[in-house]
């Protein structure tokens, strides 16, 4: 994961709260934010949003031999999140004893990632729950 | 005076019976569970702590409360669990709810009252006109250790409350909040300990069971009230029996006490502890009715409230999570094996 910490710093807001942006121009949502909108190029009026949260499972995976990072975690699954405001977001998905299913209706809570040994630091992320 | 605006608490899914505890450590578990009054309590997920709890049960204030979190003028965030030695907890619930740069934050600690202390906090500066809302939260993943006694009762949830002067959005005014302290050395951890350590058995008696009753009868003599004046009544509750028993010596019911008694299904989860059984309590209670709070952290302290309920409590239930959907949601069971995995005991090297 991170090397620095001031690169922890400038996602934070991503990683935490889905904060992203919508083109006002054609109402294209995205994340993680984006400088120009992919459709309207010179035309686009990017505005920051914060995603809800709510979407549902387009695809996932069953993580059984993890990077170093989640060695604790496996088996965990992860999964390609389609959010109810329209962007496609990866994620981690929380074992809460629903078994994840596609178009299943997720919501993402707030956990912790990973973390940095035992003096390093603690990276907190969204996660989506199984509802 | 100021008053709670909203409240949210958050409770891991996951739970151990007594029984997957006592069998470990070969103890009879019915003669446990009759003399805690614990069936269960609640484990944090592998990838939960204080600061996760917190943001969740802060999400939900936010939501009954129907403010935006830039609104909040101060966040204090109790715990005995903080996840950093120094880093404050309450920075990463500020930026877990998007509360924004413009606001007072910052930890508290005082064993199981933490969360109490931050609300006192916070009517301070309502009330003094330097701040409009204020969220208090008490929070923790509390350990004890291996075959100690706490082990059965040492749980992981929190609960936020958002205090306001705003008549129109006030479910609950603070009528009066009085405190009782002293220096008693009943439980503590010294920094870079991984459990607790306390004087064993003897310690209710000039730790819990003084402090509460200090706290709450001078309550009493502040606001001429009296345990029949109180529809229903909060104590901490390091177990399910302790609370019936202060109860008891100072004249409550148990009908008064059991809506906000939640240790007997969740554990003790420390500065979570009264804070939950406030919000449980608020979940049902109806307007007019009045509640009494008192907390204890040991140390030792007790902070007691006297709260009274407003006429806006029915309609702001619209956006409320209560307490006994979240204890319920996803309920799963796991066994001492998979506890000490979760609580990172046991890892891959
Ligand atoms: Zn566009």
């Amino acid at each position: 994961m991170e090397r620095s910490s001031s690169s922890l710093w400038r996602k934070i807001r991503a990683r935490y709260n889905l904060v992203g942006n919508v083109c006002e121009n054609c109402s294209t949502a995205y994340f993680p934010p984006r400088i120009v909108c992919r459709k309207c190029g010179r035309k686009s009026k990017m505005e920051e949003k914060r995603f809800n949260g709510d979407g549902e499972i387009f695809s996932f995976t069953k993580i059984r031999v993890p990077p170093d990072t989640f060695k604790d975690e496996a088996p965990y699954f992860i999964g390609i999140i389609k959010l109810k405001e329209g962007p496609m977001v990866e994620g981690h998905i929380i074992d809460n004893g629903v078994e994840p299913e596609i178009g299943g209706k997720v919501r993402a809570q707030f956990r912790k990632m990973y973390v940095e040994g035992d003096e390093g630091l603690i990276y907190y992320h969204y996660k989506f729950e199984p509802l | 005076m100021a008053g709670i605006v909203g409240y949210g608490v958050h409770i891991p899914i996951y739970r151990i019976k007594v029984e997957d505890i006592a069998k470990v450590w070969s103890e009879d578990a019915e003669s446990i569970k009759k003399g805690l009054n614990i069936r269960e309590k609640s484990v944090p997920g592998k990838d939960e702590d204080a600061a996760t709890i917190a943001v969740e049960a802060a999400r939900r204030a936010i939501r009954h409360a129907g403010i935006d979190a830039t609104e909040l003028g101060a966040l204090y965030a109790g715990s005995e669990s903080h996840p950093y030695a120094v880093k404050p907890t309450a920075t990463v619930v500020s930026a877990g709810i998007e509360a924004g740069n413009k606001l007072m934050v910052a930890d508290l600690e005082f064993a199981c009252k933490a969360g109490t202390a931050g609300m006192q906090m916070i009517m301070g500066l309502i009330d003094s006109g330097m701040i409009r809302y204020g969220m208090a939260i008490g929070t923790d993943t509390s350990q004890g250790r291996p075959g100690d006694a706490l082990e059965y009762t040492a749980s992981a949830g929190g609960a936020a409350f958002i205090l306001g002067k705003d008549k129109n959005g006030i479910i609950a005014n603070v009528v009066k909040t009085v405190s009782f302290t002293s220096d008693t050395p009943d439980f503590w951890r010294r920094e870079g300990a991984s459990f607790p350590s306390h004087g064993g058995r003897f310690t209710g008696e000039p730790g819990y069971f003084r402090h509460i009753t200090g706290a709450t009868k001078l309550l009493f003599e502040e606001t001429g009230m009296k345990p029949s004046d109180f529809d229903y009544a909060v104590f901490h509750q390091p177990n399910g029996k302790f609370p019936k028993m202060v109860a008891a010596q100072l004249g409550f019911t148990e009908k008064q006490i059991e809506r906000g008694l939640m240790t007997p299904i969740i554990g003790n989860t420390y500065s979570g502890s009264s804070l939950i059984g406030l919000a449980a309590t608020l979940d049902v209670a109806k307007p007019g009715q009045k509640i009494l709070v008192t907390s204890f952290g040991s140390g030792a302290g007790s902070d007691s409230f006297a709260i009274e309920v407003t006429d806006n409590i029915d309609s702001k239930r619209k956006n409320l999570e209560k307490v006994m959907d979240i204890v319920e949601r996803h309920k799963t069971y796991i066994d001492y094996s998979a506890y000490l995995k979760n609580r990172g005991s046991i890892r891959k090297t």
